[in-house]
């Protein structure tokens, strides 16, 4: 694990901070994914890894994003009560991406840093799975406003 | 059909079939409607029995809401046992109307065996809805040939709205749980027949695993893998996952406490099919998977097993032939 192929450049936006900003590419396509049910996760999987191959990434590229979705879904499954996942295909003059927005109404991430450090869970998990959605893709937010909820969006680009 | 004032007559009281049976606060006595338009309803029900249920099943095939498939015979039946059941519901007088579909035994058994059994022909859970809605119609029709006092038939179409129009939501309601019951066995089975142990070699067994893991099939796999290597007396268990889809840190943490239990067992465990995507994969999630025994192909797993059981020491691709 000594080199990281991409190096992710991370945003995490404070608990106070204003909703997301603009979309940096034009949205091609949409879809809205409930996280209700455990088979909701399996649901989800493979809606993003369509919408992976759709944007023309790699074996390797569709693996990371599907991973990725799999922890943010099950996080939100899990500690946030449920939720809902947004998947969006994204296109902009250097390539095409995908981006995928996670929200639920639970509690919200208290510590944020912790929560990010591997090995660290609130629940029976690796603890693995905030942490490692983040390395796996380019662009990762974390917003718990105030009044309780997570969403998290990260997104990936088709190499050049 | 000629029935459409029952519905002005449910709009005129203000409140549709929604209104509850709360002591009648918009100026209605409700309990009042309620047994007197019980008693004429049930009165209905028994001195034109025969007549009822024949119109009901005229009136069935007139809206094509009945499937080939169900007999005359059983069709009468059928009819004779709704009209006797919700003749014997109205008479209990321990139940609100709105609740005897559901609460009053007879007719909630008689409403769910003509779903289960209608369900069974084919009928989509609609027709088998309108089909308990049309008894209304029939029954009002009777009626309005006794009495054109329009407070009698109202207070008549108040109880057969209320009774039936339970009736029918929980005949649909039948429909969806004895689909759901089928589709929920059906993927228990799946579930099993997807992650059959085999027998590799003497004390050696695999278990190749596809799709996706989640948590209850990870917990069918663990169980028979356990329950297959008490039985074998196995030495060496393989678990291939060259056919899943994605190893996200729940699968892998599943992988692992396999790994452990099989361990616990005294058994070894190799995790072969590790494609090149996944492994990259696990490895930027941070997992450690260095503990475990791993190979990239199940023929390179039986390898290293049959070099633990000491079973005849064959060169390494040994499946290729295979
Ligand atoms: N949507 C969420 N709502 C509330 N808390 C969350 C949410 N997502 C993550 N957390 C918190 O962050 C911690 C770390 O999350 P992470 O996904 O890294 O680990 P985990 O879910 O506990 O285990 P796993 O490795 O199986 O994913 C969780 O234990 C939980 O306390
Ligand atoms: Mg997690």
């Amino acid at each position: 694990m000594a080199t990281m192929p991409d190096e992710p450049s991370v945003r995490l936006a404070s608990r106070q901070a204003p909703p997301f900003a603009g979309p940096p590419g034009p949205v091609t396509s949409r879809s809205e994914h409930p996280v209700r049910v455990e088979e909701d996760l399996m649901e989800a999987r493979h809606a993003v890894r369509a919408a992976a191959l759709a944007v023309d990434l790699g074996l390797v590229d569709q693996t990371r994003v599907v991973t990725a979705a799999s922890e943010l879904v099950r996080n939100a499954y899990i500690h946030g009560g449920g939720g809902v996942l947004v998947i969006e295909q994204l296109s902009r003059k250097g390539g095409r991406g995908i981006r995928l927005t996670v929200s639920d109404d639970g509690p919200g991430i208290p510590d944020l840093d912790a929560a990010l450090d591997d090995g660290f869970s609130t629940g029976a998990g690796l603890g693995h799975g905030l942490g490692g959605a983040r390395r796996l893709m380019h662009e990762f937010d974390v917003e718990c406003p105030p009044g309780g909820g997570t969403t998290v969006r990260v997104t990936r680009w088709a190499p050049g | 059909m000629g029935f459409s004032h029952v519905d002005d007559i449910q709009d005129a009281s203000g409140e549709g079939r929604e209104r509850r049976c709360d002591r009648g606060t918009r100026g209605f006595d409700v309990s009042a409607i309620e047994s007197a338009g019980r008693a004429r309803v049930a009165r209905a029900l028994r001195d034109h029995e025969a007549e009822i249920a024949e119109n009901w099943i005229n009136l069935q095939v007139e809206q094509d809401v009945l499937v080939a498939g169900i007999g005359e015979g059983e069709l009468r039946g059928e009819a004779d046992q709704l009209v006797a059941s919700l003749r014997g519901a109205l008479a209990d007088e321990e139940l609100p109307t709105a609740r005897l579909a559901s609460e009053h035994a007879e007719l909630r058994r008689t409403l769910a065996e003509l779903s289960l059994r209608r369900a069974r022909g084919g009928a989509t859970p609609a027709a088998i809805s309108l089909a308990v809605l049309a008894l209304k119609d029939v029954v009002l029709e009777i009626l309005r040939r006794s009495t054109r006092d329009a407070t009698e038939l109202f207070e008549a179409a108040v109880v057969l709205n209320r009774v039936l129009d339970a009736g029918g939501i929980l005949a649909f309601d039948q429909y969806v749980a004895t689909r759901e019951e089928i589709i929920s066995r059906q993927s228990r089975q799946l579930m099993e027949l997807s992650t059959p142990v085999v027998r590799l070699w003497r004390h050696v067994l695999a278990v190749p695993l596809i799709g996706t893991l989640d948590t209850s099939r990870t917990q069918v796999v663990m169980e028979s893998l356990l329950q297959s290597i008490k039985d074998d007396e196995a030495q060496v268990a393989i678990i291939d996952i060259t056919g899943v889809a994605a190893v996200d840190t729940s699968v892998a943490h599943h992988l692992m406490q396999t790994v452990a239990a099989v361990r616990l067992m005294g058994a070894d465990c190799v995790i072969s099919g590790i494609r090149p995507p996944i492994a990259q994969t696990i490895a930027q999630l941070g997992v450690d998977l260095s503990a475990i025994l791993t190979r990239a192909t199940l023929a390179d797993a039986l390898a290293a097993a049959l070099r633990i059981t000491g079973d005849a020491p064959l060169p390494a691709g040994v499946g290729g032939g295979s």
